[in-house]
């Protein structure tokens, strides 16, 4: 290593460190929603990375609207397009609980073959309406390029931007859980259903507006996701698996658990990525947390929810 | 154009499923000398299949390559046919799943008798289809770049090999841009870990370079933050990339984010032709290399023409790349042999085209023409990627000679 | 003789269900279909092993695994590498620069066999790592997932896992694997032409003679005490592990005993459509099997296989002539198979089967076949006159 300054040293250093916290938080703003879905209801909801299809390719058609009706409004239409994939995502997972979910709630097996079934229909459906391209929206101007705080080190502003998105997400999700009354509705739901509704919780108000909430929270990240990849109609299928592992990981049921699962799964991964060759990166990635999980099959955190 | 593109779609859709029928109830009726080995050629018909992916992951890339040969093949069609007859179609879907080409292969040959089957895109699909194709003396044409180390007799592949697409590259990139230190990176599977084992051997033994890092990536992967990390450590001259699919779009866009631009660092890449451009965005690429043998800004007469053509009959949002036009040339190759032969029998077409004297002048890309290794003579070309999705040719080699089994660089 | 009839056929129901099975595998297909359609037949009969299994370790064990394609796969590459091997003699592969090896080892620089495939070289080592392989890693798996009792969806999630690793891992170690490619280009089996159309029709026979054989294999054990333990773990788990017995272990055998049946159908798959790819191991084809027995019908040993026949034969047909609407017809089947018919075929035969039955029975459904063409005939006319 002598051929480089200690300066170059410490801004790689730090870059690096920087990439583990954007994977970071790209893991965590995935695996929210399901967090809340799977964690807190029991849903096994496979469908998920295509409602984050359906937040990007909001994004996506915002982004197209936007730049051929008002050109203005192109360095802000990301903003509002945030805001919409999250309604449009939440609007069609209200739909799928009322079509769908709620027959099965007493079968948490069946729910993921319904589930993969509803994914396979929303896949045809993006592509039927989109087309089977890669899109993706043009982003603003912002979105674009690096921050540099000193001469050697590039941050990524979309990395940035994802964790400032991730950071508001999360507080927002701490706040609606752990500080609202309706938080308080779904954790007694979630604890004892028979007693919550005697005591006039209307739990199905509760599971359905839960689940369009964690549906709505895919789509944000779906949205967000614009700025690092593309969209395609099997987009969401590359990251239904690691968005489980980070919950199972974390421990089903604890958000705090899947924080710091998403956190020590991208750190653990990003640093071996710079020292191993991608793939096999990955596999140790992966078979690290399979061999946790069979040793403490609970996850981080354990869940004291009485099963 | 959404729903003009989703109803020709459709009458698509419906022209197959009549072709289908129609290939049912055909009285196959065989002509003297033309074809001797039962295959669907009637005095006024030749059928040929074509098979790509129009579902599952691969139908994004394998798109424009079908629609390519189906413009080859009207065109043929409104000059008079071959010997005398129009060709039919049989599409059928290789839905991203390579048994499933395997099946329909021995589908388009044993129950459809076709003469000829155009298709295939990825090598596993190829790979998968071969063994049928070499069992039932089928005859396919295949439009992809490709690694090499392959030479059926019953395949004739339009697109560059290996060697073809990468060697001409590099020696520009050394003369140009003074390049000694190479990162070289890739998707995880086998046509860029030979490409950039051939590359590998070019840069060290013959340019009297560098590789500074050499990395594959999973399919389908999004992260590059960490690669792009080390290539800022190890600070090469060029970096040279072969990722595809998905990860492309994320590669380019992170690595923009990063602050790596055209500006600071050269990078040419070989799986990045205009259909890619559409994903990823003119501006994260603006300056970037690609070596093709094709580029749709090419100036000359041919290619003005193909792409008038293709527009007019796929619409005008839709691009053209590289494989697109190797695809083209397939219909086209396959003409010139069976006229020469005088008969649709795969193995004189084969005879014929394995005689390496088989031109076509009328190639977009300028002029191609037939190896006795049923690879093609081709030119390489590199160009500079502007921010509209088009690219500059700023390089043109020689006619290159196809060399699927290179020496010295296995 | 009643031993087997109540343990191996099942009871005089079960008798007729595999007697109907029978004559539609061994002569109606064969009888009706060319070779083309029946090869695409033996291929959807090497899934239904694992559609087989599913019914085991799923419907009666209550254990859902979302990684049998990766026994499905490991099965079929043990059979790839020995078939690979035998193509790869030195004679045909002289233009190699390591001439012997298999062709994809060489285009990856390795210049010796790895010591992993030098066993493959032996048919009745393969044919014994068809089965043991499989069975040794669904141990392992097994063992420390049951023993600190991991079960029900985590189970699922990190066997979806495993078949992840597996599929990079292959993906990644080409020269060892064959990659993205997977092992191609298989030809003979101890000099035997697999590619003939006689071997595809024995291959086909072959294959129908093993489902059956594990179909029986499988409901011996079904009906054995430990069938009716397995399903009283499947409805309360407690109550049996405090009636003394270690549920891990049922479970452990169980799994094991699935991912031996699902590595048969992939070796039986790699003979018959001679190669084996990672596509096959990964995620999806795993949901895919686990769908067959859904729609099959998940605790019916005979309907998984008219399931797993459907489902395909469904696929082909509709991705020939309408692609864009396979996935949408998909997708549907599976939310109305879960939603409502839990029971698949099985099920729908179940309720409505006795009535089909009775109806040939007392002849009823004559009378009233005749009265409907005679009505239609008589309407026929009727147009005919306008």
């Amino acid at each position: 290593m002598g051929e480089y300054t200690t300066q170059e040293l410490i801004s790689i250093f730090a870059m690096q460190g920087f990439a583990g916290i954007s994977l970071f938080s790209v893991l965590l703003l995935m695996a929210l929603g399901l967090a809340i879905i799977f964690g807190q209801m029991g849903v096994i909801n496979m469908a998920h990375g295509e409602f984050m299809a359906v937040g990007a390719y909001t994004t996506y058609l915002v982004s197209v609207l936007s730049e051929q009706y008002f050109p203005s409004f192109v360095p802000y239409y990301f903003i509002f397009a945030i805001l919409l994939s999250f309604f449009i995502a939440g609007a069609l997972g209200y739909l799928a609980e009322f079509a769908l979910i709620r027959h099965l709630y007493k079968r948490p097996l069946d729910t993921l073959l319904a589930t993969w079934g509803l994914s396979l229909i929303m896949q045809q459906a993006f592509r039927s309406i989109f087309g089977a391209r890669e899109v993706s929206p043009t982003l603003p101007e912002w979105l674009l390029g690096s921050y540099q705080p000193t001469e050697t080190i590039d941050i990524p502003l979309n990395g940035l931007f994802v964790l400032g998105l991730t950071l508001v997400v999360t507080i927002g999700v701490f706040i609606l859980m752990y500080r609202s009354s309706w938080g308080l509705r779904v954790r007694a739901t979630v604890q004892n259903r028979v007693m919550s509704g005697a005591v006039g919780i209307n739990t199905k108000k509760i599971d359905r507006l839960t689940f369009a909430l964690g549906c709505g929270i895919a789509g944000i990240a779906g949205a967000a996701f614009t700025t690092i990849a593309s969209t395609g109609p099997t987009t969401g299928s590359l990251y239904i698996v690691d968005t489980f592992m980070v919950v199972v990981f974390g421990g089903a049921g604890s958000l705090l658990g899947t924080i710091v699962s998403a956190f020590s799964i991208a750190q653990g991964q990003s640093i071996l990525e710079f020292f191993i060759s991608g793939s096999m990166a990955k596999v140790i990635t992966l078979l690290s947390i399979v061999i946790f999980l069979m040793m403490r099959p609970e996850g981080l955190f354990a869940s004291k929810v009485r099963k | 154009m959404k729903s003009k593109f989703l109803l020709s779609k459709w009458r698509n859709v419906l022209g197959v499923a009549l072709g289908v029928t129609m290939a049912a109830n055909l009285n196959i009726a065989t002509a003297a000398g033309a074809n001797t080995t039962g295959l669907a050629v009637t005095d006024k018909e030749v059928t040929v299949g074509i098979l790509h992916s129009l579902t599952g992951t691969m139908a994004i890339s394998e798109t424009g390559a079908q629609e390519a040969e189906k413009l080859a093949i009207k065109q043929i069609n409104e000059s008079g046919g071959i010997l005398g007859r129009q060709i039919k179609i049989i599409q059928e879907d290789g839905a991203s799943d390579w048994p499933t080409f395997a099946e329909k292969s021995r589908k388009l040959l044993v129950k459809d008798k076709v003469a000829a089957v155009f298709g295939c895109w990825t090598s596993a699909s190829r790979k998968a289809a071969l063994p049928v194709f070499e069992k039932e003396n089928g005859l396919l044409y295949y439009p992809t770049f490709y690694e090499g180390l392959e030479q059926s007799k019953n395949v004739i592949y339009t697109g560059q090999e290996a060697t073809q697409q990468i060697l001409a590259g590099l020696d520009w990139v050394k003369k140009e841009k003074k390049a000694k230190t190479f990162y070289l990176i890739g998707s995880d599977y086998i046509w860029p870990r030979t490409s950039m084992k051939i590359a590998r051997k070019h840069i060290e033994k013959v340019l009297g370079g560098k590789v500074v890092g050499e990395e594959y990536k999973p399919l389908g992967n999004t992260q590059f933050g960490s690669t792009i990390n080390k290539i800022r450590l190890k600070k090469p001259d060029v970096i040279y990339a072969a990722v595809v699919g998905g990860s492309n779009v994320a590669w380019f866009k992170q690595l923009k984010a990063a602050g790596i631009t055209s500006k600071k660092q050269t990078l040419l890449t070989i799986s990045v032709t205009e259909d890619e451009v559409l994903g990823i965005g003119g501006e994260n690429l603006e300056g970037f290399y690609s070596i093709m043998k094709y580029f749709q800004s090419q100036d000359n007469p041919n290619n003005k023409k193909f792409v008038k053509a293709f527009k007019e009959m796929w619409g005008d949002d839709s691009v053209i790349g590289d494989v697109t036009q190797a695809a083209y040339l397939g219909p086209w190759l396959w003409k010139a042999a069976v006229e020469r032969a005088g008969s649709f029998d795969v193995d004189k077409v084969v005879a014929e085209s394995e005689k390496g004297d088989i031109e076509l002048k009328t190639a977009p890309e300028g002029y191609v023409k037939l190896h006795k290794n049923h690879h093609l003579w081709s030119k390489a070309r590199v160009a500079k990627w502007k921010k509209d999705g088009q690219a500059e040719v700023v390089f043109t080699s020689d006619l290159i000679e196809p060399d699927p089994f290179p020496k010295g660089y296995q | 003789m009643n031993f087997i009839q109540e343990r191996l056929l099942g009871g005089k129901n079960g008798m007729i269900g595999i007697a109907i099975l029978a004559a539609l595998i061994f002569i109606i297909l064969p009888a009706t279909l060319d070779l083309f359609r029946l090869n695409l037949v033996g291929k959807y009969l090497t899934y239904a092993f694992a559609a087989v299994s599913l019914v085991l370790l799923w419907g009666y064990g209550g254990i859902l695994s979302l990684g049998q394609g990766v026994f499905f796969g490991l099965g079929g590459y043990a059979m790839a590498m020995f078939l690979k091997l035998e193509a790869s003699d030195p004679e045909s592969t002289k233009i190699q620069s390591t001439p012997g090896i298999p062709d994809f080892m060489d285009w990856n620089q390795l210049t010796e066999l790895p010591w992993f495939w030098e066993p493959f070289s032996s048919f009745g080592f393969t044919t014994l790592a068809v089965i043991l392989v499989p069975g040794i890693f669904a141990f392992i798996i097994g063992y420390s997932m049951f023993k600190r009792r991991v079960g029900g969806v985590y189970f699922a999630i990190i066997t979806q896992i495993i078949a992840l690793i597996l599929t990079v891992l292959i993906v990644g170690q080409q020269g060892y694997t064959g990659g993205i490619n997977g092992i191609t280009d298989l030809k003979t089996l101890n000099g035997w032409d697999i590619r003939d159309d006689s071997s595809k029709y024995i291959l086909y026979f072959v294959n129908a003679i093993l489902l059956f054989g594990v179909i029986f294999l499988s409901r011996y054990v079904l009906t054995s005490k430990f069938g009716r333990l397995l399903l009283a773990m499947k409805d309360k788990e407690d109550r049996v592990r405090f009636s003394g017995y270690d549920v891990s272990n049922f479970k452990i055998f169980v799994f094991v005993l699935s991912a031996m049946i699902a590595a048969i159908g992939g070796a039986m798959f790699t003979l018959q459509v001679g190669f084996m790819s990672p596509s096959f191991v990964g995620i999806v084809p795993s949901i895919e099997m686990v769908i067959f027995a859904a729609v099959g019908g998940r605790m019916s040993l005979i309907g998984v296989v008219y399931g797993t026949l459907l489902v395909n034969f469904g696929k082909t047909m509709f991705s020939e002539t309408f692609p864009e609407f396979w996935l949408f017809l998909m997708g549907g089947l599976f939310i109305a198979v879960v939603m409502y018919f839990p029971n698949g075929l099985a099920g729908l035969w179940d309720k409505h089967g006795y009535k089909l039955t009775n109806c040939i029975k007392n002849l009823q459904c004559v009378n009233v076949a005749k009265a409907f063409i005679d009505s239609k005939r008589k309407t026929k006319v009727d147009v005919a006159n306008d």
